[in-house]
């Protein structure tokens, strides 16, 4: 079966335009007649993954692998590693500074959103040297 | 509620999709100025008050199909932002009121919470 291959760079010093990539997906997943749901939950949880490459680890990769019965993503970053995995993925818990929570971000929901809006989630974090978030959504 | 209604109410302005208001009807309002809640919270498609005006605020729009924005305390973004709305069809308005009231009014009007 083909799958369609997608991969996006995130740019990290670019706050203004996070979310393209996101965008792009979405726009992609609907050409191709997605249900409305599917669409919503890998939108919003691409974006933020996005959101967190930019915030937290000056940008990186995203690899989008879309097949009929799921999407695949992976977020792949070489930032400075999540020390506390379990603890990033409470509610409200967040590194994220004032100046990015003024920018309307750093709630401590985007690990948890992503979770919540992905069927299989799992984080490989290495402290200093990066993050891969790999996040399954069936169809 | 017509969004017409919405904009009578909070006597707004619109700064993008001017062509869209008469067709758009609304049945669910959210308010916070973080983008983070917005997109763990919102189920339902809906109208967004919000005090953030940068352009992560129409996209978190994009992402979650709200397709009206409400600025309060009389904020206007920028240009660029006004024109990505428009590209995405999304509604743009800026009211004087603060949020509390803004949300108050027309809560009270009968648009209830997403």
């Amino acid at each position: 079966m083909s799958s369609i291959k997608l991969r996006y760079d995130v740019d990290g010093s670019d706050f203004i335009s996070c979310g393209k990539a996101s965008e792009d997906v979405k726009r992609t997943l609907k050409s191709i007649g997605m249900p409305s749901d599917v669409i919503r939950k890998v939108s919003i949880a691409m974006y933020e993954g996005e959101v967190n490459m930019v915030i937290h680890a000056e940008g990186g990769v995203a690899e989008v692998e879309i097949f009929e019965d799921r999407i695949a993503i992976d977020l792949i970053d070489t930032g400075k590693g999540i020390a506390d995995v379990e603890k990033a993925m409470q509610e409200g818990y967040s590194t994220a500074t004032d100046a990015i929570r003024e920018l309307g971000f750093g709630a401590g929901m985007g690990l948890p959103n992503m979770k919540k809006y992905s069927d299989d989630m799992q984080i490989d974090s290495i402290v200093g040297q990066g993050t891969t978030v790999h996040l399954v959504f069936n169809v | 509620m017509r969004l017409q209604e919405i904009i009578d109410i909070l006597d707004a302005e619109v700064l993008s999709g001017a062509a869209l208001v008469d067709g758009l009807e609304v049945n669910a309002a959210f308010g916070s100025d973080m983008m983070s809640d917005v997109l763990a919270y919102v189920t339902d498609q809906g109208l967004l008050l919000t005090g953030l005006v940068n352009p992560q605020v129409v996209r978190t729009a994009e992402m979650m199909d709200i397709s009206v924005i409400v600025f309060v305390r009389g904020k206007k973004p920028d240009v660029s932002v006004i024109e990505l709305a428009d590209a995405k069809n999304i509604v743009l308005l800026s009211t004087e009121q603060r949020m509390y009231p803004a949300c108050g009014e027309l809560y009270k009007a009968g648009l209830k919470a997403v």
